[in-house]
């Protein structure tokens, strides 16, 4: 980023500073769930039943339509070319052959591409959506390895695929900068994240340190990653008229839509961004080149343009995660009480994004030290841009932070778990914010029971099976209960009962469609066949991004506020002729396809009969969510303690994870069934992170060398045992339904969880992911 | 891809002559060409399909089996015989691969698969001696952790990816050639090559040579064999180190070895150092860790793959003592 973009970002940053302060020393009654959501006491309704995924029985028959499977009439197909330097430039292009090749309708590169204005990077606006602010195919200059430097298009895909390899580009190479310790050699600069610097310091957490009774000190890294969603990325685009109409696989399809609006200098209406289904997302599925590519393509040859990318062209074109070296450093007395917390590192950024990966969040809310000191520097290398994947900051900061702790355990000759339970704070150590709800030592305590805790020796290396020493690790998972600003929905009510919900949400796989559908059905008083829900087409209400697992409470507000209109709406339809009569909005609840006083259930009148007499076929209101203040006023997380038995082999050290247990607190789960996957899911990721993921980037070249499924080890099933999963199922009040999203905690704690039983099987402390086994030998 | 004939042949006859044209190549499975055809590192002009040519499993006089080179890895492995007389065959074919996988590719496919070396497959960025000879090898200076620790050579320090040839280099099998000049036989261990300084050239075949079939001698003592394969995650994944043994004991004495290294070398590796120290020898931990120490002795690391060193012994000493522990 530029300086002036950084200082934009510190004046936003030190004006929310002062803002939070006030919102902090509100009243209760002034702030979003200050009151209580309704729906936290309801509980015998559809909230909390297994219900299975509404989207399924689709699936399973094939008929749900994927972004690259809308048929459009006289569409091309594209196939992409990409850079093979890091830095330099285009210095000669021959299309010839290309242009020649059988089927081929173009070839697009920067000499000929339609103009755009440059790409509004995420978080540089509020619906600012790209993963860099870099020109697209504008320009004969290359920024990264991979970067796209022409598209061919053809009338099959096999034909546009075939053309591309005749495309010759010859490269003229500049100086870049690719290496992580050649950068910090040359420095490193405080990282902004959202506007706040990764720093945070409360007490001379040195000078503890160097004072504790006991300390363990140690440096903790983790690779490179990359983005696996089984679906590759694909769009389907086409111009109608004044209309850009884009069938994308996406997480956020209103910022899509303003962001390509400000790149084509179109208002963002005209553009149409629709994602029905998504087969997986992780922070990997937002606004990258390829559907600005497929834009300008189709602009280029008047037609439609289909883009997919291939499992290389994901790797080349889409972001993942940056590597970390992190120091954590804690200091505590013979009693295990921390005086000093320290959790400092650096990470790796480009110049052109706003995203370093913020491995300190996690240790700004998790124990108790008398001092304190994060910090994260980032350098900038020439690179693809890194983004968000599969709970950034968390996954790899509780790796480094809960290997130390269970570093900290041995040391002192106290169980992790007491530990950890000792060290439970009051209040939020950073920001000294109460706690919304924290039920992190009832998890602990169910967890270690139902796994068998009291089993484990904590003598390392003892227990053997055989060939395999076999070991149990522990590790607090947690993740924060986010809501962003802009949520909105509309409830559309008909007089025969039937109520539709539009929000321009987005259904990944998580279940999202199905939990929401449940929450609508309950707020609304209908049976769940009653409530349609409808979500991912930027043309519906709110501003909702899939991330940071906040579409439950983003939703979940967007739609409270919107029924809150609704209930306003109808005692005005309902008039005097109805038992609801003098009744004020504050009074009325629906139940039974209707509203009924509060605490009077027998003053009802159903819908049907309010909109019959009124002589309404239908009611339809729109509202949106309040601020999201909540989180400035308590201190919001979940939480999870992760146990984990693993056995590695004497002879060849190959580690296998036989056993899981992950025990939640993550307030009041809405769909148990859809929740279980949601978990087990995150912790299927947290293996990965622990003991195969890597994406191998050789710093000579700025290049990923292993851009697929066979060569960058995702589990597979033989990997993953038996997933218990528990939870404690406490409402948060403070939250909509008393639910906090639950889509990432699992990953977190889980690598942690099975690097410290890997230490407890062998005595060894493996400190770098992954956890492979030549580590082990 | 770039686009190609498809022809099918039903007889080796008329393989042979459509499959000598230039810029011919047989089709198996597709399992490994097909892919490589899709990242256009090879780019044949037209495929002959010989899925279709006759040769089953066949038992031979004495014991042995000749095995035709359409054969499916999952029939193979699957097949009666060969679960009972050369277990480490069928259980090295279900350690590669996938199911899936294992369902298409051929005995003859899998033979002649190429490396996964990632800076061979990367036609675009990388590299490679074996593509285009002389152009230098980005593997040496780079991730080499999967690459050979035997046998290589500067050009290139890539590794043969089969399971299955490890276990066919162990049990002396024999492969049945056809050509435009005739048939011929070639010892499985001397098909495959080692790099040199030709590293495009990974077998001895001659051009437009046609693997018919594989022939396994009679071995009795490979009743009790097996293959144990070291990987990165438990199922589909390449070999960091795999061993193929079988072991004949009497009185305390082996009285006749096999062994194979695979995920080591340019080619299945053959361990006649090691064979050739523990035939005659006593059956002990000692004898078999010299065994190891000698066939690994003038293994080389890269920078990448020095624990494979370790491994390689590691793994053949575990399993030489299970299966003295089997006989015992």
């Amino acid at each position: 980023m530029s300086i002036a973009s950084d200082a934009k970002q510190a004046l936003q940053g030190a004006v929310q500073g002062v803002m939070a302060k006030a919102v902090a020393l509100a009243p209760d009654s002034w702030i979003p769930g200050g009151e209580p959501d309704p729906l936290i006491r309801e509980r015998y309704g559809h909230i909390g039943k297994p219900l299975s995924r509404i989207d399924g029985p689709l699936k399973v028959a094939g008929r749900a339509t994927f972004a690259a499977e809308f048929p459009l009439e006289d569409m091309v197909y594209a196939s992409l070319v990409f850079s093979t330097i890091a830095k330099g430039r285009i210095a000669a292009m021959d299309t010839s052959h290309a242009e020649t090749a059988p089927g081929v309708v173009a070839v697009m590169d920067h000499r000929n591409a339609p103009r755009l204005a440059p790409p509004p990077v995420f978080m540089s606006a509020p619906k600012a959506a790209n993963g860099d602010n870099l020109p697209i195919m504008q320009e004969s200059e290359v920024n990264w390895n991979g970067e796209p430097v022409a598209v061919v298009l053809a009338e099959t895909q096999e034909q546009a695929d075939h053309a591309a390899s005749l495309v010759r580009v010859t490269f003229e190479a500049a100086p870049a900068l690719t290496s992580l310790d050649e950068a910090r050699e040359q420095g490193t600069k405080p990282a902004l994240f959202m506007g706040q610097p990764l720093h945070d310091e409360r007490g001379d957490a040195e000078a503890a340190l160097a004072a504790a009774e006991v300390k363990v000190d140690a440096l903790y890294t983790t690779p490179r990653h990359n983005h696996n969603a089984i679906e590759l990325h694909g769009v389907t685009v086409a111009w109608q008229g004044d209309v850009l109409r884009i069938h994308d696989a996406s997480q956020l399809v209103a910022h899509t839509a303003w962001s390509i609006g400000q790149m084509f200098d179109m208002p963002e209406d005209k553009v149409i961004v629709t994602s029905p289904f998504v087969g997986g997302g992780f922070g990997g599925k937002c606004l990258w080149q390829h559907q600005v590519l497929a834009a300008l393509a189709a602009k280029l040859c008047s037609r439609p343009v289909r883009l997919v990318l291939s499992r290389e062209g994901v790797y080349r074109v889409v972001g993942g995660r940056s590597p970390t070296e992190q120091r954590v450093a804690l200091g505590a007395d013979r009693e295990g009480h921390l005086k000093a917390l320290v959790h400092t590192g650096v990470t790796v950024k480009t110049a052109s994004n706003a995203m370093p990966e913020p491995f300190i969040l996690p240790t700004r809310s998790a124990y108790a030290s008398e001092t304190l000191k994060l910090d994260v520097q980032v350098v900038e290398l020439d690179m693809l841009a890194n983004t968000f994947m599969r709970a950034p900051g968390e996954s790899v900061g509780t790796f480094a932070l809960e290997s130390a702790m269970d570093e900290l355990a041995e040391a002192l000759n106290i169980d992790p778990v007491e530990l950890r339970i000792r060290n439970e704070p009051e209040k939020d150590p950073s920001s000294g914010l109460p706690f919304s709800s924290r039920h992190i030592v009832e998890a602990w305590r169910t967890g270690a029971a139902r796994f068998g805790w009291d089993r484990r020796d904590p003598r390392p290396g003892l227990r053997r099976e055989g060939e395999w020493l076999v070991g149990m690790g522990c590790a607090t998972g947690t993740y924060p209960y986010y809501r962003m600003g802009g949520g909105a929905a509309r409830i559309t009510l008909m007089q025969d009962g039937q109520a539709v919900v539009d929000i321009a949400a987005h259904e990944m796989g998580m279940g999202t469609a199905t939990a929401q559908t449940q929450v609508a059905a309950e707020r609304l008083g209908l049976p769940i066949e009653a409530v349609r829900f409808n979500y991912g087409d930027s043309t519906l209400p709110g501003v909702v991004l899939a991330g940071g697992s906040q579409q439950t409470a983003a939703i979940g507000a967007s739609v409270g506020a919107a029924h809150r209109e609704l209930v306003k709406q109808l005692l005005k339809l309902a008039g005097n002729d109805s038992p609801l009569a003098g009744l004020k909005p504050d009074d009325v609840i629906s139940r039974d396809q209707g509203l009924c006083k509060a605490d009077e259930t027998a003053r009802h009148e159903s819908y049907a009969s309010i909109l019959s007499r009124a002589q309404q076929p239908s009611v339809s209101v729109e509202a949106e969510g309040p601020p999201p203040l909540e989180t400035m006023h308590w201190s919001m997380h979940s939480h999870a303690a992760m146990f984990c038995e693993v056995r590695v082999n004497t002879v060849t050290g190959e580690p296998r994870v036989s056993r899981f247990l992950g025990s939640f607190d993550c307030g009041r789960i809405l769909n148990p069934k859809t929740a279980t996957s949601q978990f087990r899911g995150g912790i299927i990721m947290g293996l990965g992170l622990a003991l195969m993921e890597e994406a191998q980037f050789d710093e000579r070249k700025g290049r990923v060398m292993n851009p697929s499924l066979s060569e960058y080890h995702v589990p597979v099933h033989m990997d993953v045992p038996e997933i218990d999963v528990i939870w404690t199922d406490i409402p948060d009040p403070h939250a909509p339904m008393g639910a906090r999203g639950i889509g990432e905690i699992g990953i977190t704690g889980t690598a942690a969880a099975v690097a410290n039983a890997v230490y407890n099987a062998t005595g060894k402390r493996v400190r770098d992911l992954p956890l492979t086994l030549d580590k082990l030998l | 891809m770039t686009p190609f004939r498809y022809m099918r042949a039903t007889d080796a006859a008329s393989a042979v002559l459509k499959g000598g044209a230039a810029g011919a190549r047989y089709l198996g499975g597709g399992t490994n060409l097909v892919d490589l055809m899709r990242e256009n590192i090879e780019t044949p002009e037209s495929l002959v399909d010989v899925t279709g040519l006759p040769g089953g499993i066949d038992e031979l006089p004495g014991g042995g089996l000749r095995i035709g080179a359409a054969v499916r890895n999952t029939a193979l492995a699957e097949h009666r015989a060969v679960r009972l007389r050369y277990p480490m065959l069928a259980r090295a074919i279900l350690a590669g691969a996938s199911g899936q996988i294992r369902n298409m590719a051929t005995v003859g496919g899998n033979i002649l698969q190429r490396t996964r070396c990632s800076y061979f497959y990367d036609e675009a960025g990388s590299r490679c001696n074996k593509r285009h000879p002389g152009e230098g090898c980005d593997a040496v200076g780079g991730f080499n952790r999967n690459h050979a620790i035997l046998g290589a050579s500067s050009a290139c320090v890539a590794v043969h990816p089969s399971d299955m040839c490890v276990a066919l280099a162990a049990l002396d099998a024999v492969v049945h050639l056809r050509g435009n000049g005739g048939e011929r036989r070639l010892a499985f261990t001397a098909l495959h090559r080692l790099p040199g300084e030709l590293p495009d050239v990974d077998t001895m075949l001659q051009p437009g040579e046609l693997i018919t079939a594989v022939e396994i001698p009679p071995m009795p003592f490979a009743a009790r064999s097996t293959y144990r394969k070291v990987r990165d995650r438990s199922s589909y994944a390449f070999a960091l180190v795999s061993v193929a043994a079988a072991l004949d004991v009497e009185g305390g004495q082996v009285r006749d070895v096999r062994i194979a290294l695979g995920g080591v070398a340019h080619k299945p590796w053959r361990a006649e150092r090691a064979e050739a120290l523990l035939r005659g020898g006593p059956l002990s931990a000692t004898s078999f860790a010299a065994a190891a120490e000698a066939e690994l002795a003038s293994a080389q690391a890269l920078s990448g793959n020095g624990f494979k060193i370790d491994l390689a012994r590691r793994t053949l000493v575990a399993v030489l003592e299970d299966l003295s522990g089997e006989i015992a």
